[in-house]
């Protein structure tokens, strides 16, 4: 069961009016390697893997929803009060003949999300190296994201989710370690 | 739609700060189950966020979905501002 | 642990076009050097952990663009 709590989970500031940087940040809301992609991965991946790592995944899967709204908040505050002559200007003339300030899944590109992006083997060695895959890549997805902004407080919350990647990546590797254990002999802190 | 006055965003983010540690916790907790004191810290914490979501709440509205928070008169669950509006 | 970033230099052929990148930097976090992470590593107080994205001091590694000055 889900629940949805009415905050979001780090205060996300945008100080510079910069529309160019909706078109960068979009890939981390419908791009292969973002938020949305990381989210559905886990949450699907849970039902299938041992049941030692099933909370790790379910948490992990609930808080990429919350770092999707982080996005999602960046890119509604640099657009909503854009025109479309600004929104052209910005690169994102494409998006909003189709879509006005809605928000859509699409990459940087205008690529559809798809459920190609994600993978569930079934293996719990294969799923989990995916898993850490996922988390270096939108590690290096926000690095690139962070060199081509100029807005520090917009970079506080990029560095935030970056710093969120780094210790997913940390928590798979140890359920890595603690699938490959021999269950006889547990040694765990 | 009232606006928020300054002191909404100092209580939100000790609110965030309190719910970061609990989540940071929780994911260790998830590959660490046998570490006490972590266990011991997550459940302090727990009582924490208790004393910040009820002055948060009292002030600001419901924040949990579905019955977790309660509702204040006439409903407000869902009343402006949300989280990206904020 | 080892430092986070690591650099490399490209080969630099006479008939490249363009200006050539002569170092390439690239980012080693933490995870990679921790292995299991023990118990009772230092911790950040919930402000700055919050601030950090993190609870435990050794996992931080802030990243700075270009554009940024480092405050």
């Amino acid at each position: 069961m889900w629940l949805y709590e009415k905050k979001l989970q780090y205060p996300v500031k945008v100080s510079t009016c910069n529309p160019m940087l909706a078109k960068f940040l979009i890939e981390q809301y419908g791009g292969a390697d973002g938020e949305l992609a990381a989210a559905l991965r886990y949450l699907n991946q849970r039902y299938s893997i041992p049941d030692r790592v099933i909370g790790l995944l379910t948490d992990i899967g609930t808080e990429e929803f919350a770092h999707l709204e982080m996005i999602a908040t960046m890119i509604y505050k640099l657009t909503k009060d854009a025109t479309p002559e600004q929104l052209k200007a910005a690169g994102i003339g494409d998006h909003y003949v189709n879509h006005d300030h809605a928000l859509f899944y699409h990459d940087a590109s205008g690529n559809p999300w798809t459920a190609a992006y994600i993978q569930a083997k079934g293996d719990p060695i294969a799923d989990l190296y995916e898993d850490i895959a996922a988390e270096e890549k939108a590690r290096a997805t926000y690095q690139w994201i962070i060199n081509m902004s100029d807005d520090p407080d917009l970079n506080d919350s990029l560095r935030f989710l970056r710093e969120r990647e780094i210790v997913h990546s940390q928590r798979f590797r140890e359920a890595v370690e603690i699938i490959k254990e021999d269950r006889q002999q547990r040694k765990i802190f | 739609m009232k606006q928020l006055p300054p002191e909404y965003y100092q209580l939100l983010e000790q609110l965030q700060a309190i719910d970061f540690v609990l989540v940071e916790l929780t994911l260790y907790l998830d590959t660490h189950h046998y570490d006490q004191d972590a266990i011991n810290q997550f459940n302090h914490y727990v009582k924490e966020r208790e004393k910040f979501k009820k002055l948060y709440e009292s002030n600001y509205g419901p924040l949990l979905q579905y019955g977790n928070s309660p509702s204040g008169s006439p409903w407000d669950w869902d009343s402006a501002p949300w989280p990206w509006q904020v | 642990m080892p430092s986070f970033y690591k650099e490399y230099h490209p080969y630099i052929s006479p008939f490249d076009p363009c200006p050539p990148i002569k170092t390439k930097v690239y980012s080693t976090p933490p995870n990679l050097y921790l292995g299991f992470q023990p118990p009772h590593l230092p911790q950040f107080s919930p402000m700055e952990a919050l601030k950090a994205g993190t609870l435990w001091k050794t996992f931080y590694d802030p990243y700075y663009g270009p554009n940024e000055k480092k405050s």
